[in-house]
């Protein structure tokens, strides 16, 4: 293997195993910053030695032994330094009495560490954008500035950001444990929609990005994936887990040759993933098989798989999908529910049903910049022929979009129904 | 990324002879370390070639061929689709995976093109761009 082989490799391995490692850490020295750093010294000693010895055949529990010594001397140099430590003394025995054989010592068959770190990494005391960091940065073992590229941010940005998380979790003395009980639901949602978040930064990336960022839709995927394995209790997680599968299986066909944005009903259905899809309706599954009442992630992948069982947009089981806004709508009511429900009452009831829905939304502030509100207004207006209305509201959307391609667009249908109402008169 | 794990034929496998159970678990495990790490998109195993069949193409002609198939070590048994970051990831995940193909064999990884890459319509200004985006962050 040549310089850059081993290290690529090293790299690999790393990947494979930092969460583990610094999973393991933090359990021991009850201290993420401290796990993360000694973790980091452990994988510096790999690069130096590795290349020359070769990677040793069980890389994760080197790595862990270590970072364990480190652990030990990080603790005699504070013992030695007269400094006060807490809990220094229980500490330095429990390490010292570990087995030497680090194989066994580092043996944590049911994952739960890793578990804690996924909740410790996701806490709702961080702001989602520090959570969304500091996660991909200890489980995912992406280093610093792969997290900054993929969220075309400066480098010493996100550095700043996970430094400040640490030390927040530090400060705080939030415990590492799985949490139980009343707090479990708030603390798996704040999970959630980290995992979430980091998917739809993906996802959503602009025509031009895409093929940087979708590696983050994937990044989210795993984690998920990881979590539905280490906590496969909870529906919600299969659920959240069904919809990325599903959503993901519509990358390929979201974006067209030139890059810019295709609509679900208008896509390929052919370039759509079907081995993606087959993963999602088999999470589905396991959440029904978990919970009848559905969460909203639930719901949402339960809309996303009408859609991927349709081979064609006409096959679309709307009536299935009515049914399952207005459940989703009852329990995170939300203009955007709305919005989407409307659209989907036009397909069964037409289109003077889908306007009434509307109306309420006209007046939300929250529905003031969102040019998807008087897009599918203009739309909905267009087939009940009230085309000078329809004029009205595609230009407001034109006038709220600042992608150009969809202005070009609302505006040619603005054009259009400008035409029809002048025929019509 | 996605890579195929490839695993290849043998006597046993051709012959239809059931997996060791020994093995068996062994692979069984295996593949929930893969799953628990969130990387295992597909696994599956595949019937002797007795049960195959091939479709030779000539021009415009079309003759079926029924299995099984001479050239054992040319065939395939199973396939793994793994989910990973880059290619030395899927090496060191095949590296830790048993021997369940035979203690002689090579297990071959092969990167699964993503769609995009094969479009021939993708326009030159969108790779173009691409192309700038990746620059910007390289030298950033």
């Amino acid at each position: 293997m040549t310089g850059i082989d081993i290290h690529r490799a090293i790299e690999a391995v790393w990947r494979i195993e930092a969460a583990k490692v610094i999973a393991g850490l933090t359990r021991i020295v009850r201290d993420l910053d401290l796990a993360e750093d000694l973790a980091q010294e452990a994988l510096l000693v790999a690069l130096e030695k590795w290349p020359a010895t070769g990677i040793p055949p069980k890389p994760g529990a080197w790595l862990m032994s270590t970072a364990k010594h480190r652990a030990i001397d990080h603790f005699r140099a504070i013992e030695r330094s007269g400094r006060k430590h807490q809990d220094l003394g229980r500490e330095l025995s429990a390490l010292e009495q570990m087995p030497p054989d680090m194989v066994t010592a580092m043996d944590d068959p049911i994952g739960d560490d890793v578990l804690r770190l996924i909740f410790i990494a996701c806490h709702p005391i961080l702001s989602p954008e520090s959570r969304a960091a500091l996660t991909l940065r200890v489980v995912g073992g992406l280093t610093t500035d792969e997290i900054a590229r993929a969220f075309l941010a400066p480098e010493p940005t996100i550095a700043q950001r996970i430094v400040r998380a640490k030390k927040t979790l530090g400060e705080k003395r939030i415990p590492f444990e799985v949490p139980r009980g009343l707090d479990l639901a708030a603390r798996l949602s704040s999970v959630l929609e980290v995992i979430y978040l980091i998917f739809n930064e993906g996802y959503s990336a602009t025509a031009g990005e895409e093929l940087i960022r979708a590696s983050l839709c994937e990044e989210a995927l795993r984690v998920g994936r990881i979590l539905a394995e280490l906590d496969s209790d909870e529906p919600e997680v299969h659920g959240l887990v069904a919809l990325m599968e599903i959503q993901a299986s519509r990358l390929r066909a979201r974006v067209d040759a030139n890059g810019e944005p295709v609509l679900l009903l208008e896509q390929n259905r052919a370039l759509w993933d079907q081995l993606l899809i087959r993963r999602g309706l088999a999470a589905l599954e396991r959440a029904n098989a978990l919970a009848s009442a559905r969460g909203p992630y639930h719901l949402q992948a339960e809309i996303a798989a009408c859609h991927a069982r349709a081979v064609t947009a006409d096959a679309t089981d709307w009536s299935r999908i009515v049914a399952l806004y207005s459940d989703l709508a009852r329990m995170t009511p939300s203009p955007i529910v709305e919005l989407n429900r409307a659209v989907a009452i036009n397909m069964i009831t037409g289109p003077a049903a889908a306007l009434q829905l509307l109306d309420p939304l006209m007046a939300d502030p929250q529905m003031k910049n969102y040019h998807l509100l008087p897009s599918v207004r203009g739309d909905l207006l267009a087939k009940l022929s009230r085309h000078a209305e329809a004029v009205a509201e595609f230009e407001r959307a034109a006038g709220m979009t600042r992608n150009a391609r969809e202005q070009k667009l609302l505006l040619d249908r603005a054009k259009k129904s400008r035409d029809a109402a002048g025929e019509s008169v | 990324m996605r890579f195929m794990v490839i695993g290849k034929a043998t006597k046993e496998t051709e012959a239809g002879v059931p997996p060791d159970p020994k093995m068996f678990e062994e692979v069984g495990k295996y593949n929930e370390e893969l799953m628990k790490a969130g990387v295992l998109v597909a696994a599956e195993g595949l019937h002797p070639s007795s049960k195959g069949a091939r479709v030779r193409f000539s021009g415009d002609k079309r003759t079926v061929i029924d299995g099984p198939f001479a050239e054992t070590k040319e065939l395939i048994a199973g396939f793994w689709i793994l989910q990973t970051r880059s290619l030395e990831e899927a090496i060191e995940w095949v590296k830790r995976s048993p021997s369940c193909f035979g203690d002689e064999v090579e297990i071959e990884i092969r990167q699964v093109f993503e769609m995009t890459e094969l479009d021939p319509a993708v326009s030159e200004e969108r790779i173009e761009r691409k192309n700038k985006l990746r620059a910007q962050y390289e030298n950033a």
